[in-house]
C-alpha cells in the first residue's frame, strides 16, 4: 500500500486538509439535524442553529425550531464528540501497545464501564444521572486496573496486554450479563441491551459540554506529547532511549484514554470498532505520525459516527436500531478493504 | 565524553546480573563488551546508558551523575541502538531517522534547519541517503540496522550505546556496520558476541562472565588462549601482530575442568524482555 502521505514541510497543506474535514464535519451534522422521520430543510436548519446561538432572530415554526435545537443538534454533536474520543483512544492505545488491535473495547475498557452502569441502573447503587456516570468511570477504571495488573504493567509485551484485555472484557460482560438476567426485570433488561450496543437517544446540551471538555482537553494533552507517542515506534526501551519519560507518559495516556472512555460510554454505551477502525483509516491517508494523525483520527471519528447516526435512524422507519450495528456493519466492509490492499505483498 | 562507571550491580528476583563492574571510557574510544550468553553484556550496556537504574553503584558522564539528569538531556547526550528493533508501523526510512530528533525539539516546536541537516548527515554518513522515501518495511536487515544508526546519529550524541549491532547480518555488512561505528569519531561502548570482531574495531575490551569482570584492557593483553579456554570454554590459538587474531579449534577436547555445558541457553534478545523495568 502507498499511502498519501502528507509532509511535515507542507503545513499548510495539513492545516487545509483539516479545514476541509472541519467543513465535511459541519455538513455532516447539519445533514444528521435535517434528515429523521420529521424533515427539515437544510435553510431552517441553518436559521434554527443562527437562532439559537442568538445571531439571528428568523421566523421559523417552533416545531421545527425545537427538534433542531433541543433535539437533534445535540444528539449530532454527541455523537461528533464521541467518534472524536473513540478514535483518539483507538490511536493512543495502538501507539502505546504497538498493536493494530489496541482500542478501548478490545482492552475491556468499554465492557467494565458498562457493568459499573448497568450495576447502577438495575441494582440501583446510588441513584440519579449523576451515579451512573460514577458507575460507568468507576467500571472503566476497573477494567484498566485489571489489564494493568494482569500484564504487569502494560510492560509484558503488546500481545500479553492485549489478551489481558480480552480476558477483561470477558469477566465484565459475564458480569453485565449476571447482573441483568439476575436482577432485571423483562422491560430492564430490554433497555440495557439497547443501551451496551450503544444508543444516542436522549442525550441532551448537559452531555454535549461535559464530553466537549473531556475531548477537548483529550485532543490537546495527545497533541502536547505526540511528538513521544512517535517514540514508540520502535517499542518502550527506544523511546526512552529518545529522551521520553516512559513510565510517566504511559501512566498520563493510560488514565486518559480511561477517562474518555469512561465519559463516552457512560453517555451512549459501548461503541465497538470506531476506535479499532478510524485510526486505521486515518494513518492510510495522513501517515503514522501522531502531529497529523491524532487530528486525522478525531476529524473522521467524528464524521463516521454522525453518519452511521443518521443511518441508524433513517434505515428501518420509525425505528432506531442501536449505534453499535451501525459503527460494525458499516466499518467491517470498510476495513476489509483496507486490510485487501495493505495486505503484505510477498 | 568519557564515562566512568563504578561498583555497577544490578538484578532481578534476587538473581545477580550484573556484578560490581567498574570501567572508564576515554573520550574517542571504542569499547567492546564481550562475553557468553547470559553473562551481562545487554545489562550493562542498559546501565551505562541510564535506561536502567542499577541496584548500587553510579555512572558519571563528563563528570555528571546520569541518575540526576532528566531523560530527554541525556537522549540529547547519547544515543542506544538495539539489536533487532522492529515495528510494524508503515513508517519510510525518513520518518525513522527523523525520530532521532525528538529530544531536540519541544512538543509544539516546528522543524528546523538545524533538524533537517542532522537527518541528511546521519542518512549520508550510513549512506542511506538514497533510500529515504523508502518504506521501512521494505529495507532489508542490513539496511535496517544502518538506519536506525542513523536514527541514533539524528540525536548529534557524543556517545553511541549498540547492542549486538552486528546481530543476523552476513559478514560482509558486520564488518561494513562496525567500520562505519569506528569511523563516526564517537566515544562508543559496544556489546559484541564475535570475538574476532572485537579485536578488529575495539580499543579496549571489557570480558564479562556472569555478571563480573573477568578481564579489561586491549585485545592483545585480554584475548588470550587461556581466557578463551576458561571463560569461552573453546580452544583456539591465538595469532596476529598488533590485533589478535583467533582460529578456532573445534576438534579439541576442552582443555581444563569437566565439560558439563557449553553454554547457559538463553535465548538472544529475549534476556531483557522477561525483566520488568
Amino acid at each position: 500500500m502507498k499511502p498519501a502521505h502528507i509532509r511535515e514541510g507542507g503545513g499548510f497543506g495539513v492545516l487545509l486538509a483539516l479545514a476541509l474535514g472541519l467543513v465535511v464535519l459541519s455538513f455532516a451534522v447539519a445533514l444528521a439535524t435535517a434528515i429523521g422521520d420529521y424533515r427539515i430543510p437544510l435553510l431552517t436548519v441553518l436559521h434554527a442553529v443562527t437562532n439559537g446561538l442568538g445571531l439571528s432572530t428568523i421566523e421559523i415554526p417552533r416545531i421545527e425550531s425545537s427538534i433542531v435545537w433541543d433535539m437533534r443538534l445535540s444528539r449530532a454533536l454527541v455523537a461528533a464528540l464521541a467518534g472524536a474520543g473513540l478514535a483518539l483512544c483507538g490511536a493512543i492505545l495502538q501507539a502505546l501497545l504497538r498493536n493494530p488491535l489496541a482500542e478501548p473495547f478490545v482492552l475491556g475498557v468499554s465492557a467494565g464501564a458498562s457493568t459499573g452502569a448497568v450495576a447502577v441502573i438495575i441494582l440501583g447503587i446510588g441513584a440519579g444521572g449523576l451515579s451512573l456516570s460514577m458507575g460507568a468511570f468507576a467500571g472503566a477504571f476497573a477494567a484498566f486496573a485489571l489489564v494493568a495488573l494482569l500484564s504487569n504493567g502494560a510492560t509484558s509485551g503488546p500481545n500479553h496486554t492485549i489478551l489481558a484485555g480480552v480476558a477483561a472484557s470477558q469477566l465484565f460482560n459475564a458480569l453485565t450479563s449476571y447482573i441483568v438476567t439476575t436482577s432485571g426485570s423483562a422491560q430492564q433488561a430490554r433497555d440495557v441491551m439497547f443501551w451496551l450496543l450503544g444508543s444516542f437517544g436522549g442525550v441532551r446540551w448537559p452531555d454535549f459540554y461535559l464530553l466537549l471538555v473531556v475531548v477537548t482537553l483529550g485532543l490537546a494533552l495527545c497533541l502536547w506529547i505526540a511528538r513521544s507517542l512517535d517514540a514508540f515506534t520502535f517499542g518502550d526501551e527506544d523511546a526512552a532511549a529518545l529522551g521520553v519519560p516512559v513510565a510517566r507518559v504511559r501512566l498520563l495516556l493510560f488514565g486518559l484514554t480511561a477517562l474518555m472512555t469512561a465519559a463516552i460510554v457512560s453517555m451512549v454505551g459501548a461503541i465497538g470498532f470506531v476506535g479499532l477502525v478510524v485510526p486505521h483509516v486515518a494513518r492510510y491517508v495522513v501517515g503514522p505520525m501522531h502531529l497529523r494523525l491524532l487530528p486525522a483520527c478525531a476529524v473522521i471519528g467524528a464524521v463516521f459516527m454522525v453518519l452511521a447516526d443518521i443511518v441508524s435512524r433513517v434505515i428501518v422507519p420509525q425505528q432506531t436500531i442501536p449505534i453499535g450495528v451501525v459503527t460494525a456493519l458499516v466499518g467491517v466492509p470498510f476495513f476489509a478493504i483496507i486490510l485487501y490492499r495493505g495486505r503484505p505483498r510477498t | 565524553m568519557s564515562i566512568i562507571a563504578r561498583n555497577l550491580t544490578w538484578g532481578v528476583r534476587g538473581r545477580t546480573i550484573v556484578s560490581d563492574v567498574s570501567l572508564s571510557v576515554a573520550p574517542g574510544e571504542t569499547l567492546g563488551l564481550i562475553g557468553p550468553n547470559g553473562s551481562g553484556k545487554s545489562s550493562l550496556l542498559r546501565l551505562l546508558a541510564g535506561l536502567r537504574q542499577p541496584q548500587s553503584g553510579g555512572v558519571e558522564i563528563n563528570g555528571r551523575d546520569i541518575a540526576r539528569v532528566p531523560r530527554r538531556a541525556l537522549a540529547r547526550e547519547m544515543a542506544f541502538v538495539r539489536q533487532d528493533s522492529a515495528t510494524d508501523t508503515n513508517v519510510t526510512v525518513r520518518d525513522v531517522v527523523r525520530l532521532g530528533r525528538t529530544p531536540h525539539r519541544s512538543a509544539l516546536s516546528g522543524w528546523t534547519a538545524a533538524d533537517e541537516q542532522a537527518v541528511t548527515m546521519a542518512l549520508e554518513r550510513v549512506d542511506m541517503i538514497s533510500h529515504r522515501g523508502q518504506s521501512w518495511q521494505t529495507l532489508s536487515g542490513g539496511e535496517r540496522q544502518r538506519v536506525h544508526i542513523a536514527r541514533a546519529l539524528a540525536q548529534s550524541p557524543q556517545v553511541m550505546f549498540l547492542d549486538e549491532p552486528t546481530n543476523h547480518l552476513d559478514i560482509h555488512h558486520q564488518i561494513e556496520i562496525l567500520r562505519l561505528v569506528r569511523r563516526l569519531d564517537l566515544t562508543s561502548i559496544i556489546a559484541l558476541h564475535d570475538l574476532n570482531l572485537a579485536a578488529m574495531f575495539c580499543d579496549r575490551i571489557l570480558v564479562l562472565r556472569e555478571g563480573a569482570t573477568v578481564a579489561f584492557g586491549t585485545p592483545r593483553t585480554v584475548l588470550t588462549e587461556s581466557l578463551l579456554r576458561e571463560v569461552f570454554r573453546v580452544e583456539a590459538k591465538v595469532n596476529g601482530a598488533e590485533r589478535p587474531h583467533i582460529v578456532f579449534c573445534p576438534g579439541q577436547e576442552f582443555g581444563s575442568g569437566p565439560t558439563v555445558r557449553q553454554w547457559d541457553d538463553e535465548p538472544s534478545g529475549q534476556g531483557f524482555r522477561a525483566l520488568p523495568g
